[in-house]
């Protein structure tokens, strides 16, 4: 995957020849560049359902046992409606490939615990993570390069070690109890936020557009209702984004440290330009490259942490949609999650390349 | 990285030893050792017996205060250092081994076994380790020992991959192609010339990696995928907080322990990368110029 940190293959590395162009529209860079990303996505979801397949299968575990109650599973009849029902009874090759064909046409099967199509379920619960992640990635951005700014700038003074141990404590405090901390704290406490949930449990949601009830609620002009979803975005959106702003300040730091030694921030300071022009139009540009890789990477651990604080704030999202369909060991809701997950991934790395090319002309979709 | 900067590394050390931070980090997770090996001749109960009152606030005679079941919590969080500890530095040891060869090998052998390989950690790390990992440990069977084997197989390929772009960087250097020159056999050549100069920053990621494994085997155990009760187990002991909200200790003393040995391995973890990244090392000598 796009790890522009690794080391290239290439022998010798930096003086490889160029390859030479190839023929029709592979040709064009930005067709080949989409085509190989496309390529990638195909096989990620393959892999990733074919793992999710393989280790569920594999397994002693039971998703018999599992999903049907204790009464039920002395009926063999029962049973073997189970089974049928959900195909469990064909050989694990072609439940495998029921499974992809099914893919093709945009069907993710049926969810063995809530009885209903996958893709409805996932269309209910992803919005309320996106909500949540994507804030945790929006303060932790902000916060992350900032502290790390400033302690690139005062490096070595107190400020600088102070934000150092705030950046550590933030990478090493676990996720799930500081989700419980934080509830106690500022909600059965000091009642200062809004409890579990979305939204107040005497609203009800807005008119469904995005699924998002931030957007949905001032749509349609429902300001009362957004508040509320802000207010309860707010505390789990800051506990997610604890971990990530530890290691966005520790990157940022060290990126911005690098560029401060080079040559021409130095000629940049000699020839008399404002601090504040050389930090924004020299130094952060070039620290941005960095850092915007490592975003990528936080994202992956932004949806890990979903789980745990989706489970303490008792928000419906898809962090607990995959606890409860991989303790029930639901084959079609595991997959259908990391499809959405491994889909995720996939994009934020084509996002993560574009903004490169922004951002850094030298590296524009080569 | 110039040849044998593991040994250099290890010169080096001294001077990360001044940084206070790396001794706070060192002096807390000795501490923690220590309290898991003394266990029973520190905690003041047995961590499993029901004889206090029950829920009862921090105080003398209990000074964390007692669990829903009338035990000792500073008792159990005692105890509960010989189940994470342990179990982490084995986890940690084996991902190292098991990632840090398949990571050479691929390095080193490159084409088909070195595509397969991390093609397989690419998809490992296409999936949130929290997921990936419960489904594992769901589909094992709740328990301690598959909890370990989930975090197992979501973190051998950090390794797999730092330990490939090292060697790879390390193959074409003149000493190891002198080496090949010489009549070494490529085994040979990775044993002696590649393996000694990439130990130094793998040893710093293990040590960082010490509290990622932590975080994410007591985050299994407060889901439920791990230790059973009654087993002291500090992320199930955390769970059992949320039953009882009101009596904060119950959640706060065992999720502190966590906190303290994660960041006690961070501490030491940091400080070791910054004796050892080229790019902070050449700051500092930049700035003493």
């Amino acid at each position: 995957m796009s790890q522009p940190s690794a080391p290239s293959d290439s022998p010798a590395g930096g003086t490889a020849p160029r390859r030479a162009a190839r023929p029709g529209a592979l040709n064009n860079p930005l067709a080949r560049f989409l085509l190989r990303r496309i390529a990638v996505a195909v096989l990620l979801g393959v892999g990733i359902t074919l793992v999710t397949f393989v280790l569920t299968n594999l397994v002693p575990g039971d998703p018999v046992t599992a999903n049907l109650g204790q009464r039920a599973l002395g009926d063999p009849a029962i049973v073997a409606q189970f089974r049928a029902e959900h195909g469990l009874d064909k050989p694990l090759p072609t439940q495998y490939l029921t499974y992809l064909g099914g893919l093709l046409h945009g069907d993710l099967g049926m969810s063995q615990q809530s009885h209903r199509p996958v893709l409805d379920d996932l269309a209910e619960f992803v919005p309320a993570t996106i909500e949540l992640a994507g804030g945790a990635i929006v303060i932790s951005l902000v916060a992350g390069v900032a502290f790390g700014v400033v302690a690139a700038l005062r490096r070595d003074r107190l400020s600088d070690q102070i934000l150092r141990v705030i950046s550590l404590v933030g990478i090493s405090v676990p996720t799930f109890w500081l989700a419980l901390v934080a509830f106690y704290v500022f909600f059965f406490r000091l009642q200062i936020t809004p409890g579990s949930g979305r939204i107040a449990p005497d609203m009800s949601p807005p008119p469904d557009v995005t699924g998002l009830y931030t957007v949905d609620a001032a749509l349609a002009g429902q300001w009362d209702v957004f508040s509320s979803a802000v207010g309860h975005l707010v505390t789990p959106a800051l506990v997610l984004a604890a971990y990530t702003i530890g290691l966005l300040t520790r990157f940022t730091r060290s990126a911005v440290l690098e560029v401060l030694g080079q040559d021409y921030v130095r000629a940049a300071r000699a020839k008399g330009l404002p601090g504040r022009v050389i930090l924004f139009r020299y130094v952060l540009r070039s620290a941005l490259v960095p850092i915007i890789t490592v975003a990528g990477l936080a994202f992956g651990s932004l949806l890990s942490g979903t789980v745990l604080v989706e489970s303490v704030f008792a928000r419906p999202g898809i962090g607990q949609y995959a606890y409860k369909s991989a303790t029930t060991l639901d084959l079609p809701a595991v997959m259908g999650v990391g499809l959405v997950v491994g889909g995720v991934y996939v994009l934020i790395n084509l996002v993560v390349d574009v903004l490169y090319g922004v951002i850094d002309p030298r590296v524009r979709l080569s | 990285m110039r040849p044998h900067s593991g040994i250099r590394v290890l010169s080096r050390l001294p001077e990360a030893w001044r940084q206070p931070l790396a001794v706070v980090g060192g002096v807390v997770a000795v501490a923690w050792l220590l309290i898991a090996a003394a266990a029973p001749l520190l905690a003041p109960h047995d961590p499993l017996a029901q004889d206090l009152p029950r829920l009862a606030s921090p105080g003398p005679g209990h000074w964390f205060g007692t669990d829903q079941l009338g035990r000792d919590i500073l008792s159990r969080i005692m105890y509960g250092a010989r189940v994470s500890i342990p179990l982490t530095l084995l986890l940690v040891v084996l991902s190292l081994l098991i990632g840090g060869a398949l990571g050479a090998c691929a390095g080193y052998f490159g084409r088909w076994v070195g595509e397969g390989i991390m093609r397989l950690a690419d998809l490992v790390f296409a999936f949130p380790t929290v997921i990936l990992a419960m489904v594992v440990a769901a589909a094992l069977g709740a328990s301690l020992t598959n909890a370990v084997l989930a975090v197992l197989i979501v973190a051998w390929p950090s390794y797999a991959r730092v330990t490939r772009g090292l060697v790879l960087g390390m193959r074409e250097r003149e000493f190891v192609l002198s080496g090949r020159l010489l009549g070494f056999s490529a085994w040979r050549s990775l044993r002696v010339d590649v393996l000694p100069n990439v130990t130094g920053p793998i040893l710093v990621l293990a040590t960082l990696d010490i509290g990622t494994a932590l975080l994410l085997l007591s985050g299994l155990s407060f889901l439920g995928l791990g230790a059973k009760p009654p087993s002291a187990e500090w992320g199930a002991m955390v769970a059992s907080g949320v039953e009882v909200f009101d009596s904060w200790w119950v959640a706060t003393f065992p999720g502190l322990a966590i906190l303290t040995v994660v960041l006690a391995f961070n501490f030491l973890g940091d400080t070791l990368r910054d004796a050892l990244d080229p790019r902070t090392a050449r700051a500092i000598k930049e700035r003493a110029l």
